[in-house]
């Protein structure tokens, strides 16, 4: 192989594919979810799991693999990132099950999600009141009981994407965060499927929030939850902090499925900020406004400059995205780039997403459009999956060389 | 298929340029610099490597191996090294490349053979003008058809001037648009005088005045067909921005490397955000940059018109190469400011970018 920048065919039919669902399906329902916050998109729902599952473009011969995913993450939050979040698939509950689970717990969980049943959703609660961007410091606790062999799960998680459907939707499921031993701090860590409607798991809220407003955001509270021992990702033993080793594998592997989807969580970013980039330079043409990419910088207007800033900031973050990807394709370890590629989309497109409602004036702040949604819907994108200082303090350690220890 | 690997030749061609990089360039950069001297030893050494033969055509002499991608993985490190010296060493691409791609077989055989046998190249190239408002794309420099012949008014600076230089591709405005012409050092009517930067110093560099110069109908490259003037423009845009990966790489990892030294308040300053964060957004800035360039240099070998990718890369280029080289002085504090250490000419370098343009070629 070689340096390439040109997309497999199964690419590009793949991204052709997504970008007329986008255009056809999300786009049309986009504003009405956004004022009918917590209702569900029937529409979408339905139409995706349906239709979409069965029809996405086989992947026959050479393939771009993960950029491949990232590919089509672009093209549907172009369409409608909350839409996106809110369609029926395993989520980041399925990645968790797939990067942590045996062959069994992979066809008991992720099976279903290939039915033709019902839709159905998976989700990830690591989240806590008083732990977030510290993800170690959470306090639920999973205490076994030796009698049944179950865990007994109790806390309660906040900000839980597509938590109400993977909770209530028989079928569905929630991996959960909790700890079995709290003086073996990080090494303590466990992450539990809990299938939806298990006793003792409940939906208490749902947030309302500045954008991806169609997106469920869900506290779940688990009193006494009993799940199987079976339902452990991972390793059940405990490995005790030893202060002279960073003795917490089970931890870090947990936090190895960033690694793939903090890329994808980049591609959702550049779809948003892509989308209000199109539209922009569609609304300056339609003005006349071509932009003169070989004019020199003195005759540029201010408006040339920026939107040429734009689309530069917006490549550099494609790009910086699918090398991330392209490495898992090649089994390298990725993490500094997967939090560059985060860091540098969640940053630059919430900063494009902005610029666009500020050029369009009195279009670009208007609900009538689909503008000021897209810079709602942008700003998350700095926020979950390790806020923009979380991924340049990962990025920092790496190119340091320090452990968390010495960089906090 | 979408990939960011560099084949295993073009790995092994980094490596060797990056050694060269360090143990050649590097160290002499600062000598160099003060004593505005680009020193002749760098460039046979660098010669012998065969950087920009290996990119010309077997039947002149070179190793037929044309790449803008290898091109730009090697003004990387290059620059890595010291920006004017790569610039010094890359130099006999900005008569060789155009004549290549646009050049009669007479000017091919007049320039090639030559740029490729010598570490100086005998031709060189003349773009820039002194002035805010100069468009490389559209030069004020006219050359007015008389007869078979052509006189040529304006004037040029920033043009790179090693010894040895026989004559210069001016870059002029004729009935057809922007166009190259071979001047003759000796040209009645050509004036030169050396220029004065802020940066790049170890690369001399020349201002030329041309009043009412004439050559020869021949002297046009490409003779009656011409040249593709803003395809030349946008070649060394992407070499540019390549370059200024280079400058940035070395600014980032001076500071990286002196944050985990220095120590303030009792701890390394890296361990403060302030400056990690500061040192993690230079390396996600690089990157991005990097990223852009090699997909310009890619659609390049696909011979695509890259004048909106050329154009994305040499924005970024400028501000990354800049914040950066800032940052490296920020990091390194009052040492920053001092001439002992290196990040205040990699700040000189970098201001540069703004105001470079076909200083070499991809
Ligand atoms: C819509 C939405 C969906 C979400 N989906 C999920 C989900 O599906 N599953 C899930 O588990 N979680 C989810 N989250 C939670 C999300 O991951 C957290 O909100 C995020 O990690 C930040 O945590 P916090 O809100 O507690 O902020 P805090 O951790 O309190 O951070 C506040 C500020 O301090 C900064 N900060 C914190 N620590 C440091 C440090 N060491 N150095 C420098 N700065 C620091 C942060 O960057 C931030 O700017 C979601 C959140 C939202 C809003």
């Amino acid at each position: 192989m070689a340096i390439s920048f040109e997309p497999a065919e199964n690419s590009l039919r793949a991204r052709d594919f997504y970008h007329e669902l986008a255009t056809e399906h999300m786009r049309p329902i986009s504003r009405k979810y956004d004022t009918q916050e917590h209702d569900l998109p029937v529409e979408w729902v339905d139409h995706y799991w349906n239709h979409v599952r069965d029809n996405t473009p086989a992947n026959d011969g050479p393939s771009d693999g993960f950029v491949q995913v990232c590919i089509q993450a672009e093209e549907l939050c172009w369409g409608d990132a909350g839409l996106y979040l809110r369609s029926p698939t395993a989520a980041l509950g399925g990645s968790a099950v797939s990067a942590a689970g045996t062959p069994e717990q992979k066809e008991r969980f992720l099976k279903p999600f290939r039915g033709k049943g019902q839709p159905i959703w998976g989700a990830m609660a690591i989240t806590e009141a008083n732990a977030g961007s510290d993800s170690a410091a959470i306090e639920t606790t999973a205490e076994l009981d030796e009698e049944t062999g179950e865990y007994l799960l109790n806390g309660t998680k906040i900000f839980c994407t597509a938590g109400e459907g993977a909770s209530q939707v028989e079928g569905g499921f929630v991996v959960v965060w909790a700890t079995v031993d709290k003086s073996a701090g990080r090494g303590g860590i466990k992450s539990f499927v809990v299938p939806a409607g298990t006793p003792g798991m409940k939906l208490v809220g749902l947030e309302k929030k500045l954008g991806i407003r169609v997106s469920d955001t869900a506290t779940l509270v688990f009193e006494d939850c009993r799940v199987p021992a079976a339902n452990l990702l991972g390793r059940a033993e405990v490995k005790k902090k030893d202060p002279k080793k960073s003795g917490d594998k089970g931890f870090k592997g947990a936090m190895a499925t960033f690694d793939a989807s903090r890329p994808i969580v980049a591609a959702m970013a550049v779809g948003v900020g892509r989308a209000s980039l199109d539209f922009l330079k569609e609304e300056l043409e339609r003005q006349g406004v071509t932009i003169r990419y070989d004019a020199p910088p003195r005759e540029q207007t201010a408006l040339e400059r920026d939107v040429i800033e734009m689309e530069a900031e917006l490549q550099a973050a494609r790009l910086l995205t699918w090398r991330a990807a392209s490495m898992m394709n090649r089994g390298k370890p990725n993490s500094l780039e997967a939090s560059m590629a985060k860091a540098k989309a969640g940053l630059s497109v919430t900063r494009i997403t902005q610029k666009a409602v500020e050029l369009l004036g009195p279009l670009g702040y208007s609900r009538k459009l689909l503008v000021e949604k897209w810079m709602r819907d942008a700003k998350i994108n700095d926020i979950y999956e390790g806020t923009q200082q979380i991924n340049q303090l990962i990025v920092a350690r790496r190119i340091l060389e320090y452990a968390s220890s010495m960089l906090r | 298929m979408i990939d960011f690997e560099p084949t295993e030749e073009q790995q092994l061609i980094i490596e060797t340029v990056q050694a060269f990089a360090q143990n050649e360039i590097r160290p002499r950069a600062r000598d160099a610099e003060e004593s505005a001297k680009c020193p002749s030893e760098v460039l046979s050494a660098a010669h012998e490597l065969g950087l920009v033969a290996n990119a010309l055509p077997e039947e002149f002499g070179g190793g037929g191996e044309r790449s803008a991608v290898t091109g730009v993985l090697i003004a990387e490190e290059l620059a890595w090294g010291d920006l004017a010296l790569a610039l010094g060493i890359l130099a006999p691409s900005l008569a060789a490349l155009p004549v290549l791609d646009f050049g009669t077989d007479e000017q091919k055989q007049e320039i090639l053979p030559a740029s490729i046998e010598r570490p100086v190249a005998p031709t060189t190239l003349a773009l820039v003008e002194p002035r805010f408002d100069f468009d490389p794309f559209r030069p004020t420099t006219s050359a007015k058809s008389d007869g078979g012949d052509f006189i040529i008014d304006g004037s040029k600076c920033m043009v790179p001037w090693l010894e040895g230089v026989e004559s210069v591709l001016v870059s002029a405005a004729d009935a057809q648009g922007a166009q190259l012409f071979q001047v003759p050092c000796d040209a009645p009517g050509l004036k030169i005088a050396p220029d004065d930067y802020m940066g790049i110093r170890a690369l001399p560099t020349i201002s030329l005045t041309l009043e009412g110069v004439r050559v020869s109908g021949n002297a046009r490259v490409g003779a009656a067909q011409g040249c593709d003037h803003a395809a030349l423009v946008n070649r060394g845009r992407v070499g540019l921005a390549a370059l200024a990966v280079g400058v940035s790489r070395a600014a980032f990892e001076l500071s990286r490397d002196y944050a985990k030294e220095r120590h303030a308040f009792g701890v390394p300053i890296a361990t403060k955000q302030a400056i990690a964060f500061k040192l993690a957004d230079m390396a996600i800035e690089i990157d991005g940059l990097r990223m852009l360039t090699w997909e310009a240099a890619w659609k390049l070998d696909a011979g695509d018109d890259v004048t909106r990718e050329a154009a994305l890369a040499i924005d970024q280029a400028r501000r990354v190469a800049l914040q950066v080289a800032d940052g490296s002085v920020q990091v390194f504090g009052g040492h920053g400011y001092v001439r002992e250490y290196l990040p205040e000419l990699l700040l000189r370098n970098a201001r540069g970018f703004a105001s470079f343009e076909a200083l070499t070629l991809i």
